[in-house]
C-alpha cells in the first residue's frame, strides 16, 4: 500500500515538471517580446534592468527555466505588474474565495447527484427514470455559464430577490446577507458535478442490482433498507473517485461561473489578468491550479487503492 | 477436389441472397440508425442548422455588422428585427445565424484535429505497447494535469485570442481524452485472437492496424468524438465569453453572450438569447452521439 | 491419390533423414508480476528444454494435459512469442539469426490454425478478405489475392460464390474452421500447426474437418504438427506422437507403438484414462493421483515424480533426459535408463 502511494507521489514529479515546462514554453512562445510580457513598460529603466537581471532574461533558455523553477519552488510566484504586489498574496486570498464557492457546490452537487442517480436506478424503466435520462442529457448540453446568466436574469433582474454579482462584504459567510450572495453561484457551479455524478451512480447501481448477490440478499429476507446499504457500499468507490476529480474541476475550472457573477476568486483573478495582459499573475495562477488538480488526482488514486485493492497496479 | 464433403445448405436461394447482401457491421449500424427516430431527427436539425449557417445571407435580411446607436437593445418582436437588436444596434437574428459559423467551426474543428492526431497516436500506443506506449501516455498525462478549460485558457490567454488559437487550444484539450480512449480500445483489440493470427501471417504493424485494428476500434472512438463536439461548442463559446476566443466585431454566440451582459438589466431576454443556440446545438450533438452509441452496440 | 500411394510416400519420406523442422532445447519462462520489494520474481516455466524433430510429410501429434506447454510450444514455433533460449531450424535454415530464415520468410513456410474458430477471424472483414490478407501482406495484388482466396474456399469445401462475402458470424463453427484452414494455406506453407483445431467442434463436424485435413495434406503435400488433448483424434491423425508434461517432453515415438505399449508412467496413466468400449481394457483404479503441480514451482528433478507410483530419491535429484531408444522411441524416465540409480533400471 505504501509502495503504491510512494510510486504515485514519485510519478507526480515528472508530471508537474512537464506542466511547468508547458507553461514556460507558452510564455516564451507568446507573440511579442518576452521582456514586454514580464516587465511592465512604464517602469523606470533601473528597476527594469534589475528585474531583467533577476529574471535572468538575458540568459539562455534553459537557465531561465531553471531560475524560474527555483523561484517557484520557494514560493516566489512573481510580481503582478498591474498592482505591483506579489502574486502569491492575491492568489491565496482568491483561492479562499473560490473554495467558498467550491465546497458548498461540491456538497450540493454530490448529494443531489447521488440521490437522483440512485432514485433513477431503483425505479428503472419507469417514467421517473425516463425523466431522469432526459434531464441528464439536458444537463450535459447546457453551458453552465449560460445557466448562471439565466438565473441572474430570473432571480436578480426580474424578481429582484438575490444579488446579481459580487461577494458582498467578503470573508466567511456568517449571516443571511452573506449567504444571499452565495446562492446563485453555488447552484450554477453545482450543476455539472450533479449531472456527472448522477449518471455514474445510476449506471453503477444498475450494474450492482443486476448482480446475483442482490437477489440472494432479497431471498434472505433482508429489508429493502439493508439492500440499499449493501448496494451503496459497492457503488461507493468509483463514485468517490469521480467526486474527487469533480472537486478538482470545480477548483480549477470555476473561471466561467466566477466571471458571470464577478466573484473575486481564482477564476476572477485570471479573468482580470487576461484583461490586463498581466502574464505573471495569469501563469502563476494556472500553475497553482494545475498543481492542485494533480494533487487531488493523487489523493483520489490513493484513496481508491485504499478502498479497492484491485486498483493497486 | 472431389472427395471433400459439401456443406448441406438450408435453402440455397435464401443463402445466396443473404451472401450477396454481404451484411457487414457498418451496414447493420446504418440500418439501426435509420430506424432510430430521435437520432434521425437530431441529424436533420443539425443539417438544417448547418445549411442555415452556411447560406446565412439567404436566411437573414440584415448585415450582422451594421449597428446604429438609435437601434440599441430593441426588444423581441421589434418591427424589422424579429429577435431584437444587440447593445450596438445590430440585428440579433443575423448575428446569431452568422455567429453560428464561427461557433460551429470553433467547436467541430478541434474534435476533428484531435481525432486525427490523438486517434492515430492512441491506436499506435495501444497496439505497439512498450516504450512507444509509455512515451505517448506520459505526454498525455502531462496534458491531463489541466482541467480542459484551464488548458484552453492557458493557451489562448498567453498566446493570444482569435479563432486560430481557440482551435489550437481546444484541440490540445481534446487530444488527451481521445488518445486515452483509442489506446484503451486498441490495446484490448490487439489481444484478440485474429490479430495474433494476422501477425502469424508475417504482417507488419501498419498493415495490421489498417486491416484489423482500425475497423474494430473506430466505433467507440467515433461515438466519443461526437460527444466531444457538444463539449467543444460549449467550451469554444465559453472562451469567447471570457474574451479569449473570437474577437469583436465578429459574431459568435459566446462573444454575444458576453457583450450582452451589460444589457441584462435592460432586457434580460435578449441577454440570454445567444445561449439558447449554444444549448440547442450542443444538445443535438449529444443526442446524436447517444444514438450512434446505441446503434453501434450491435451484438455480433 | 490412393491410400497405397500415400503410404508409399510416407515410407519414402521416413527413410529420408533430414527433418523439415528441428527444434532444439526450446525454453520459455513467463515472468509473473512480483512486487518491487520481492527479489525473486516468480516465473511460469511454460516450456523447458523441449527438443524434437518433424520429418517432411509426416504428422507429429502433441498430447498432454492443460498447462503442459503444448500451445506455448506452438506459439514459439510460429514466433508469436519470443523464445528465451533454444534453436528452431526449418529445412536446414536457422530461424532468427543473421544468415538464416527471417520471421517473415518463416511464416511463408509455416502456418497455424487456432482453436477458437470465431475469435481468430476479424468480425469486420468478409471471410475472403481474411483469407486474402496473408498474400496481400507478402505483396500479392488485390485481384491475385482474391483469386487465391476463391481457390482455397473451393479447396476446403465451401462454395466461393456463396461464402466469399460472408462474415464470420454468419457461419457455423465447422465452416469457420474451414476458413481458418484456408487462411493458413493461403501462403502455401509446407508445415501447418493445428493447435486444438477441432477441439471446439461437435463430433460429427469434427470428423468432417479431420477428413478434410487428411485430404488437404496429400493434395498440397503438407506436414502437420497436430496438437490436441483428445487421444483418439491424435491417434487417427498422427504418424508419431509426442507426450508433454509440465513443459517437458516425456515420450516420443511412432503413434501405434506408443499407444499399444506406453513406456513412461505418465503416458501409461494418460492412455489408461481413455474411455474404451473394450471390457478388457477398462481400468478399475484411478491412474493418476492429485492435480498437476503448479508450473510456477515445478518439482525438482523429474517433474512427474509427485504423481508417479515409482518415484525414488534419484527422481528427486536428477532430471531425466529424453533418451533415444534402439527402436526409434524416446522416453525421459530413470526407470528405462541403465545405470541411472533407479531400482527398476537395468544395472550397467
Amino acid at each position: 500500500m505504501w509502495a503504491y502511494t510512494l510510486r504515485r507521489l514519485l510519478y507526480a514529479v515528472p508530471i508537474l515538471l512537464g506542466v511547468s515546462m508547458l507553461v514556460f514554453a507558452l510564455i516564451h512562445l507568446a507573440p511579442g517580446d518576452v521582456v514586454d510580457l514580464l516587465v511592465p513598460p512604464e517602469v523606470p529603466k533601473e528597476i527594469a534592468d534589475s528585474l531583467r537581471a533577476r529574471l535572468a532574461l538575458d540568459q539562455p533558455l534553459y537557465i531561465q527555466y531553471l531560475a524560474w523553477l527555483a523561484r517557484l519552488l520557494v514560493g516566489d510566484l512573481g510580481i503582478s505588474f498591474f498592482t505591483s504586489r506579489p502574486v502569491s498574496e492575491e492568489l491565496f486570498g482568491a483561492l479562499g474565495n473560490t473554495l467558498m464557492l467550491a465546497l458548498p457546490a461540491a456538497v450540493l452537487g454530490f448529494a443531489l447527484g447521488v440521490a437522483l442517480g440512485a432514485l433513477a436506478a431503483f425505479n428503472r424503466g419507469t417514467a421517473l427514470d425516463r425523466l431522469f435520462s432526459a434531464t441528464a442529457i439536458t444537463g450535459v448540453s447546457l453551458p453552465h455559464y449560460w445557466v448562471g446568466i439565466v438565473l441572474v436574469a430570473i432571480f436578480a433582474v426580474i424578481l429582484n430577490a438575490l444579488p446579481a454579482q459580487g461577494m458582498g462584504a467578503g470573508g466567511f459567510p456568517t449571516d443571511w446577507e452573506h449567504i444571499r450572495h452565495l446562492i446563485l453561484p453555488v447552484i450554477t457551479l453545482s450543476l455539472i458535478p450533479m449531472g456527472v455524478i448522477s449518471r455514474l451512480v445510476r449506471a453503477n447501481v444498475l450494474e450492482i442490482l443486476s448482480h446475483e448477490f442482490v437477489g440472494t440478499l432479497h431471498a434472505k429476507g433482508l429489508l429493502n433498507r439493508r439492500v440499499l446499504y449493501h448496494v451503496m457500499k459497492n457503488a461507493a468507490p468509483s463514485a468517490l473517485a469521480l467526486m474527487g476529480l469533480q472537486f478538482g474541476y470545480l477548483l480549477g475550472g470555476s473561471i466561467l461561473v466566477e466571471t458571470v457573477f464577478n466573484w473575486p476568486g481564482s477564476g476572477g483573478l485570471m479573468n482580470l489578468a487576461i484583461f490586463r495582459r498581466d502574464i505573471p499573475v495569469l501563469s502563476a495562477t494556472i500553475l497553482v491550479l494545475a498543481t492542485i488538480f494533480v494533487i487531488i488526482n493523487i489523493l483520489v488514486d490513493v484513496l481508491q487503492a485504499l478502498i479497492d485493492p484491485r486498483m493497486r497496479r | 477436389m472431389a472427395d471433400a464433403p459439401a456443406i448441406p445448405l438450408a435453402d440455397p436461394a435464401e443463402t445466396l441472397r443473404r451472401a450477396q447482401q454481404g451484411k457487414g457491421y457498418w451496414r447493420r449500424v446504418w440500418k439501426r440508425l435509420r430506424q432510430d427516430k430521435v437520432t434521425l431527427a437530431m441529424a436533420a436539425v443539425l443539417v438544417f442548422l448547418l445549411i442555415m449557417v452556411i447560406f446565412a445571407p439567404w436566411f437573414t435580411t440584415h448585415d450582422p455588422y451594421d449597428g446604429s446607436v438609435l437601434r440599441r437593445l430593441k426588444p423581441v418582436g421589434y418591427p424589422g428585427y424579429w429577435l431584437g437588436t444587440d447593445e450596438v444596434g445590430r440585428d440579433l437574428w443575423s448575428r446569431m445565424v452568422y455567429g453560428g459559423r464561427l461557433s460551429l467551426l470553433a467547436g467541430v474543428m478541434p474534435v476533428f484535429f484531435a481525432l486525427l492526431i490523438g486517434g492515430f497516436l492512441g491506436v499506435l500506443a495501444g497496439y505497439a505497447g512498450g516504450l512507444i506506449n509509455s512515451a505517448i501516455m506520459r505526454l498525455t498525462d502531462v496534458l491531463y494535469a489541466f482541467p480542459s478549460i484551464l488548458l484552453a485558457i492557458a493557451i489562448t490567454g498567453i498566446l493570444g485570442s482569435g479563432l486560430q488559437n481557440t482551435i489550437l487550444a481546444l484541440s490540445a484539450a481534446f487530444i488527451p481524452p481521445i488518445i486515452r480512449i483509442s489506446e484503451s480500445v486498441s490495446a484490448q483489440a490487439c489481444h484478440l485472437d485474429f490479430v495474433e493470427a494476422a501477425r502469424a501471417s508475417g504482417s507488419g504493424t501498419l498493415m495490421i492496424m489498417r486491416y484489423h485494428i482500425l475497423n474494430n476500434v473506430l466505433g467507440p472512438i467515433l461515438v466519443y468524438a461526437t460527444s466531444l463536439i457538444s463539449i467543444g461548442i460549449i467550451l469554444a463559446a465559453g472562451l469567447s465569453f471570457l474574451g479569449l476566443g473570437v474577437t469583436p466585431p465578429n459574431a459568435e454566440w459566446g462573444l454575444m453572450l458576453n457583450n450582452l451582459r451589460q444589457a441584462l438589466w435592460v432586457d434580460p431576454v435578449i441577454a440570454a438569447l445567444p445561449g439558447v443556440m449554444i444549448f440547442i446545438t450542443s444538445m443535438c450533438f449529444n443526442l446524436l452521439s447517444d444514438g450512434l452509441r446505441q446503434a453501434m452496440d450491435v451484438r455480433l | 491419390m490412393t491410400a497405397l500411394d500415400l503410404t508409399a510416400m510416407r515410407v519414402a519420406r521416413a527413410s529420408n533423414p533430414a527433418p523439415l523442422l528441428r527444434v532444439d532445447r526450446l525454453t520459455k519462462h513467463f515472468p509473473l508480476r512480483g512486487g518491487i520489494l520481492n527479489r525473486a520474481k516468480p516465473v511460469v516455466q511454460a516450456v523447458d528444454g523441449v527438443s524434437f524433430a518433424v520429418r517432411a510429410g509426416e504428422t507429429l501429434g502433441i498430447v498432454g494435459e492443460s498447462g503442459c506447454g503444448k500451445s506455448t510450444t506452438a506459439r514459439l514455433l510460429m514466433h508469436l512469442v519470443r523464445l528465451d533460449s533454444g534453436k528452431i531450424v526449418f529445412d536446414g535454415d536457422e530461424v532468427g539469426v543473421a544468415h538464416g530464415l527471417s520471421r517473415r520468410d518463416l511464416h511463408r513456410q509455416m502456418q497455424m490454425v487456432f482453436q477458437d474458430s470465431y475469435a481468430s477471424l476479424n468480425p469486420r472483414l468478409p471471410v475472403a478478405l481474411s483469407i486474402a490478407f496473408g498474400p496481400l501482406v507478402h505483396g500479392a495484388t488485390k485481384s491475385g489475392a482474391r483469386v487465391r482466396a476463391m481457390d482455397l474456399l473451393q479447396a476446403v469445401g465451401l462454395d466461393p460464390m456463396q461464402f466469399a462475402n460472408r462474415y464470420p458470424h454468419e457461419l457455423s463453427g465447422g465452416q469457420r474452421q474451414r476458413i481458418n484452414i484456408a487462411r493458413a494455406l493461403a501462403l502455401e506453407p509446407r508445415l501447418v500447426i493445428l493447435d486444438e483445431a477441432v477441439s471446439a467442434l461437435d463430433k460429427s463436424i469434427e470428423a468432417q474437418v479431420l477428413n478434410l485435413l487428411v485430404d488437404l495434406k496429400s493434395q498440397f503435400d503438407l506436414t502437420y504438427v497436430f496438437i490436441s488433448h483428445d487421444l483418439n483424434v491424435v491417434r487417427f491423425m498422427s504418424d508419431r506422437v509426442m507426450v508433454m508434461y509440465l513443459g517437458k517432453v516425456v515420450e516420443l515415438g511412432p503413434v501405434d507403438r506408443i499407444y499399444r505399449d506406453p513406456r513412461h508412467p505418465y503416458t501409461k496413466a494418460l492412455l489408461s484414462a481413455m474411455p474404451s468400449m473394450d471390457p478388457r481394457r477398462r481400468a478399475t483404479e484411478a491412474p493418476l493421483s492429485g492435480d498437476p503441480p503448479n508450473p510456477i514451482n515445478p518439482p525438482s528433478g523429474c517433474r512427474f515424480r509427485t504423481r508417479c507410483a515409482f518415484a525414488e530419491s534419484v527422481c528427486e535429484r536428477v532430471p531425466p533426459v529424453l533418451e533415444l531408444g534402439a527402436d526409434g522411441r524416446s522416453v525421459a524416465c530413470h526407470m528405462l535408463v541403465a545405470g541411472s540409480g533407479h531400482s527398476r533400471a537395468a544395472v550397467v
